[in-house]
């Protein structure tokens, strides 16, 4: 930011010296003491919000000379856009090592996550690995137990999916109430990328699959040694390991060097820094599919095995980040997804509940991936309750917060797929509420 | 990465039934050296690959560390008892977990909890909530201590499930956890959980026009003004719950 200061008053004086030789002394001390003032306004509100630069002027970056190529090797977001990364709730857990922090949905405008932006969740710190050193062992039940080198698993043939992961947690602190005011802290455990490896079916394949065999453990290289226990059949049907990320290798927060992605299945079994594959005849029971990831009810029974992400969609503008600048036409905008396969119409309503018109997907509409919709809104100024509304293409239809804890409670802390509430008022701010 | 040249090689060399799936291309055109350039692969998949190592049983044993929470297998060899256990705790675990397991600051309780899994806050510990005791042999053994996760011998793995289990009342002061006696241990959480997903568990209709009556829409509950949202614009929030 200072360089580029310096570098507009610099240009600016210069401006100012050329001007006043054209208008003499009197025209040139008043334009001065004007650009001055401008100045001064300009520097301290570098960080908020600077004039914008408006014809008939040029901009001082529109008369210099920019920074040349390789400034940045990496590149990366503007300066005015430092504030748009990931976030946690420092009082939701007891440490960073194992927590989660939430993609800023309220900035982002596809379906497609970028990857410093997607979502995390380690449960011991996030480890960076020597891809070298790295190994992916497949073992248990199969003919032939095999150990992989990263270049020995891109030599398999590739694929290139686009698969949201979303943890089945997202939304969780919204069970017994509105409690987050923020799109990003009640939805952003969501992100979505293009994800590129080789089919699980293809790596099992290779090494023969006895036949009693009917689970696949997978197991991650990082302290906590994440297991997770999945059925065979899922693993041969759409599971990919997976080396890159949005056409580069996957990031260390997303599991570097490798990955498994689940599609469609909860976050928690996208086995990150994955290290090794057995298979067996029964689940493993660890502790993320027992402790953890079961979902309690209200008699005190308790869910397993619950991996599907049921159909859940966001109204992602207006938000309590992003809210309404006076009445006028506007587009809602938002994101649907479904575990399920692909989104089929998504509805929106602005009175709770009562009406409701449905808008427009935004292609690609892709299976077990973020889906994007927009509905012109002219707004008149009355408050307003938006919601939003998925039906995927089994036939179900997302639920209010109301129809599931009348399923569930309040207390199975997992899988909150609800209608999201926004609370539009008067002067345009925007509340994260629930209906009765 | 790698040419179909290198691939259809690999494969013709070591593989038979890979040769036919890469034989039908016609002669390859020489580059003035008596070097053939190979030829393209036809899509069919040929039965291996034949990329990577076999694993051998000492390298699957260096990683081979799961056990299963049902039934134990793959327990080790080893034993432990609660009271040495009750020394290990103090050393590695109740710094964050408590002395008698109740937790420290938010890090999690692993005893108590007792009864409370249909109030309001239920309390999930290793006696009210965990369905299998071989599972906690597992986890502490691949994920504990945190600053220094797996390193802990069988023995004080097996100490410190013995401990753990005796505060929870699930076993007696004179327990020994072995790969014999875990398995058999009886959690009294066991039977209270489904292993198949009864989703879709709502029905909801997608009606379009008065679907609700306008005069009963109300508001429940709001987040405005509860303090509980850290900040999401400038830098990461460092607050804490009002």
């Amino acid at each position: 930011m200072q360089p580029d200061v310096r570098r507009g008053i610099l240009i600016a004086s210069r401006h100012l010296v050329d001007t006043g030789k054209a208008l003499g002394r009197r025209g040139f001390l008043k334009l001065g003491a004007a650009l001055t003032g401008g100045l001064a306004l300009g520097v301290e509100s570098a960080d908020a919000q600077a004039a914008p630069p408006s014809p008939p002027a040029d901009a001082p970056w529109s008369q210099s000379l920019g920074a040349g190529v390789v400034d940045r090797p990496y590149g990366w977001p503007a300066d005015a856009e430092a504030g748009v990364i990931r976030r946690n709730v420092p009082w939701l857990t007891a440490g960073s090592q194992s927590s989660i922090s939430f993609s800023p949905l309220q900035n982002l405008h596809g379906i497609i996550t970028p990857n410093g932006l997607f979502f995390e969740r380690h449960h011991a710190g996030r480890p960076d690995i020597d891809p070298d050193q790295h190994r992916l062992m497949i073992h248990g039940l199969v003919e032939r137990p095999l150990i992989l080198t990263i270049k020995d698993i891109m030599r398999f043939p590739q694929v290139t999916r686009i698969h949201f992961i979303e943890c089945p947690a997202n939304g969780g602190t919204e069970w017994r109430a509105a409690q987050l005011n923020s799109l990003q802290f009640t939805h952003g455990m969501i992100s979505c990328a293009e994800w590129t490896g080789v089919r699980l079916s293809t790596l099992l394949e290779e090494t023969g699959v006895k036949k009693e065999a009917k689970w696949v453990m997978v197991e991650g290289s990082d302290g906590a040694h994440m297991n997770r226990s999945l059925p065979l059949d899922k693993c041969l049907d759409d599971c990919i390991v997976v080396y890159a990320q949005n056409g580069e290798a996957l990031r260390p927060e997303q599991g570097y060097p490798l990955r498994l992605v689940v599609p469609g299945w909860e976050g928690n079994v996208n086995i990150k820094w994955l290290r090794r594959i057995k298979l067996g005849d029964k689940p493993w029971f660890s502790r993320e599919e027992t402790s953890k990831y079961t979902d309690l009810m209200p008699d005190g029974n308790s869910r397993g095995f619950t991996w599907l992400i049921d159909a859940k969609s966001v109204i992602t503008f207006p938000c309590p980040e992003k809210p309404l600048g006076g009445p006028g036409g506007y587009e809602i905008r938002g994101l649907a997804w479904t575990g399920t396969g692909r989104v089929k119409r998504v509805d929106v309503s602005i009175d709770g509940g009562v009406n409701w018109q449905s808008a427009r997907l935004h292609e690609p509409v892709l299976s077990k991936a973020l889906t994007k919709f927009t509905l012109p809104w002219q707004w008149d100024g009355a408050p307003a309750l938006l919601q939003s509304r998925v039906v995927d293409e089994t036939g179900f239809v997302q639920p209010t917060i109301a129809e599931l804890r009348k399923q569930r409670g309040s207390n199975s802390l997992y899988h909150n797929n609800s209608i999201q509430t926004w609370q539009v008022k008067q002067d345009g701010s925007v509340f994260d509420v629930q209906l009765a | 990465m790698f040419s179909s040249r290198d691939i259809c090689r690999l494969l013709g060399a070591a593989i038979l039934a890979a040769i036919s799936a890469c034989a039908s291309a016609a002669e390859p055109e020489h580059f003035g050296n008596d070097q053939k350039p190979g030829h393209f692969c036809s899509d069919q998949k040929p039965a291996h690959f034949g990329y990577g190592q076999q694993a051998t049983p000492e390298q699957i044993a260096g990683w081979d560390i799961d056990v299963r929470g049902e039934d134990g297998a793959g327990l080790p060899l080893g034993s432990g008892t609660v009271n040495s256990g009750s020394e290990v705790f103090a050393d590695q675990c109740a710094a964050c977990h408590g002395t008698f397991g109740e937790g420290a600051g938010r890090f999690p309780k692993v005893a108590g909890g007792a009864g409370t899994l249909t109030q309001h806050r239920p309390q999930l510990t290793v006696g009210s909530y965990w369905p299998f005791a071989p599972t906690l042999w597992d986890y502490i053994n691949r994920a504990m201590p945190m600053q220094a996760p797996h390193t802990l011998s069988s023995d004080d793995v097996y100490a410190l499930t013995a401990y753990i289990l005796n505060l929870n009342d699930v076993v007696p002061n004179d327990f020994i956890a072995d790969r014999d006696s875990l398995p058999k241990v009886t959690m009294p959480n066991r039977d209270n959980f489904t292993w198949t997903d009864p989703r879709p568990d709502t029905a909801a209709k997608a009606c379009m026009n008065a679907c609700i009556d306008p005069d009963g829409v109300r508001i429940s509950s709001s987040a405005e003004g509860l303090n509980l949202t850290p900040r999401t614009t400038g830098p990461l929030d460092t607050m804490e719950p009002k």
